[in-house]
């Protein structure tokens, strides 16, 4: 695995994907996830939306329109990630070249997922969701270090993320290497515990 | 917060848990108690842990299995992996390689302890009251029926958990889930869950953990509880937990990893005060109206669009409801029954231990599926396979015109090549009915065993209730 690449800035045209409830099967289909990497998903991402039967690539959908090329933010519908644990699901994404999914809810698992593959989870109200839904291919940017979305309307929306997550993205920090300086912790709770699991 | 302060069953493992407590700026480092793997989420985990030259710190603590990608066509030896494709052979053989070279025991091909990691956990005691349990797969909220706090991580944590026994976590919140009321014959532990999906929303339970409480969930077994916290994610949650019992205790009495002797009943007072104190707030709470109760349906594309079985499908709803009717194939204003079925699919971490495999029987005895219907039987682990043949529930099945197989996760998710085919409709008792979950363009309609089973016998969508009487 490479390591997270530190992340200041995301700014970029959005692609609306105005779908509710956009589950990691739709992502990231089951059948793909017998590989041993984390290369080379982003070919299969949305690969039943994106895709026909005959393999020619879905003209409807709107990755295949030439609008949606070098777009680097994904706005969804509600409740965007639902389903399944699989972290296929962002490493897709950010190997196609996403670096930000924005919707009104994310899922929680998903989050947590996006959050360790430089990704961004960017919950916003649901009135600014309608209007970027409404307003495909709009400029976006995205400061990390001040956790807000400016809109080509001159709204600067605040998005919530919690103060350890945004440090690791900003510094591109490895969770495990501050999980690891815990040692001398871990093991006093171990040698402390009244019983053993 | 004191410990003489009114707590919840969720709060009282996670304080107990706490290896540095959160502040504003760090999230908590939790310690895990067991950490359930499979070969589809744990490959490059194992890869992060080789290049940084780790070992798993706690083998003792890991459990491992193969369960996703395995075949469950009844093979010779499973050493023949070209059935489930080229992708799913290499995963499986760096499954084995990885579990000898990192010392993990390995419940693997020639166990007969394998399973569905879901299935297994239990099965063997090593689920148990008040530990903290992770799994790379969602399902794994399964556990909380045990009074356990459980949760599915993604594939990093996966390597966090293996290289440190811990994970950075955020205390989520609380919801309290209160069954009212008794469940009518015919009603079972997946209409509740279903119900409740469906009432709550596939996003009711986002940022929670849910505790389920009341006289139908106390009433069940664990199997029955298992399926109830199995779907707590289908509902958003980060976990589902039920308080544990005499039910709990009599469940791992004697299960091969469940504490013995002396231990047990040190363990048997420590669970006994992990229930949540009655004086114990939720922040939020929802009642479900088990009285009203009928075996349900879904009939849409996630678990919430889902309808009791004599009701009609809603009649619209905004855009993603209308693709998702499209998709299904399902007109608005109409009862699904008698609706055509292709496939019935009896199986999965949801639905797919003794009890769910005894109810399908139980109406298929004397009788054959329908003409036309492909019906699948999947037990969850080897062991429940061993004890459905011991009942001879396999010679039902296989008299009435089903497919008895090997366990594994099959058709829940169609990735060992147990697919539906494009455009059919499979009633099943699996988890999620996606677009194309159990195959490209499969339609999927979740239901209890008892409805699959009763749908299988006259191939379109049947209310299981005639043939319980």
């Amino acid at each position: 695995m490479n390591p997270v690449e530190p992340l200041k800035t995301v700014q970029s045209r959005t692609v609306v994907l105005a779908v509710a409830d956009v589950d990691t099967d739709q992502i990231i289909p089951a059948r793909f996830l017998t590989t041993t990497s984390r290369e080379g998903l982003g070919a299969k991402l949305f690969h039943d939306w994106r895709y026909l039967p005959d393999g020619a690539p879905n003209p409807d959908f709107v990755l295949n329109q030439p609008a949606a090329n070098g777009c680097r933010i994904l706005v969804a519908d509600r409740n965007f990630g639902c389903g399944s644990s699989r972290e296929h699901a962002p490493w897709a994404l950010t190997d196609y070249g996403f670096r930000a999914v924005v919707s009104s809810e994310i899922a929680d698992i998903f989050r947590s997922n996006a959050l360790k593959n430089g990704l961004l989870p960017i919950i916003v109200d649901a009135d600014t969701l309608a209007w970027l839904l409404e307003h495909p291919g709009v400029e976006v940017t995205i400061d990390v270090a001040a956790s807000t979305l400016s809109l080509p309307n001159g709204s600067v929306v605040s998005y919530p993320i919690d103060a350890f997550s945004r440090y690791c993205l900003l510094e591109g920090i490895d969770q495990l290497g501050y999980l690891r300086k815990h040692d001398n912790e871990i093991r006093r709770f171990e040698e402390s515990r009244s019983w053993t699991p | 917060m004191s410990t003489d302060s009114p707590r919840t069953l969720f709060e009282k493992i996670w304080s107990e848990h706490v290896v540095v407590e959160e502040t504003a700026d760090t999230p908590a480092v939790l310690y895990i108690d067991l950490h359930l793997i499979h070969e589809v989420t744990t490959p490059q985990a194992f890869s992060l842990l080789r290049e940084k030259g780790l070992p798993v710190r706690r083998p003792g603590l890991t459990l491992a299995t193969m369960d996703h990608s395995t075949p469950t066509t009844p093979v010779s030896s499973f050493k023949d992996l070209e059935i489930v494709g080229e992708g799913a052979a290499k995963q499986v053989l760096r499954m084995e390689q990885n579990c000898r070279d990192f010392g993990l025991e390995l419940l693997g091909f020639d166990s007969g302890l394998r399973g569905i990691v879901h299935v297994i956990g239990p099965e063997l005691g090593a689920t148990q009251p008040g530990k903290t349990i992770v799994c790379g797969d969602s399902h794994t909220s399964t556990h909380g029926a045990f009074g356990a706090l459980a949760f599915g991580i993604g594939t990093t944590e996966v390597g966090h958990v293996l290289a440190t026994q811990c994970l950075l976590q955020r205390k989520p919140k609380t919801l309290l889930i209160e069954v009212a009321g008794r469940l009518r014959p015919g009603v079972s532990a997946k209409d509740v869950i279903l119900a409740t999906i469906g009432q709550i929303g596939v996003d009711g339970g986002t940022g929670h953990v849910i505790e389920y409480r009341g006289v139908p969930i106390s009433a069940m077994d664990m199997e029955a509880r298992m399926t109830i916290c199995n779907m707590s994610i289908e509902a958003g949650a980060r976990a589902g937990m039920i308080a544990p019992d005499d039910t709990t205790f009599e469940y791992l009495e004697g299960r091969p990893r469940a504490p013995a002797g002396a231990d047990w009943e040190r363990a048997i007072a420590r669970w006994r005060a992990l229930p949540s104190d009655d004086e114990a707030t939720f922040d939020r709470t929802v009642t479900v109206d088990a009285d009203r109760l009928e075996p349900m349906v879904t009939f849409g594309t996630n678990p919430g669009m889902v309808v009791p079985i004599s009701a009609p499908v809603p009649g619209d709803g905004d855009a993603s409801f209308r693709k998702s009717l499209e998709y299904m194939q399902v007109a608005p204003n109409k009862p699904l029954t008698d609706t055509r079925v292709d496939v019935v699919f009896v199986g999965s971490c949801t639905n797919s231990r003794l009890s769910d495999l005894k109810q399908a029987a139980a109406i298929l005895e004397g009788r054959t599926i329908a003409s036309g219907v492909r019906m699948l039987v999947v037990p969850g682990s080897q062991q429940v396979k061993k004890a459905a043949e011991e009942l001879g529930l396999d010679q039902i099945f296989r008299a009435a015109g089903a497919e008895w197989r090997e366990s594994g996760c099959s058709m829940c998710l169609g990735m060992n090549g147990d697919t539906v085919p494009a455009g059919q409709l499979c009633v099943s008792t699996s988890n999620r009915n996606f677009e194309g979950r159990q195959g490209k363009g499969a339609r999927t309609i979740l239901a209890s065993p008892l409805t699959a089973a009763a749908s299988a016998v006259e191939g379109r969508v049947a209310d299981p209730r005639r043939y319980l009487e």
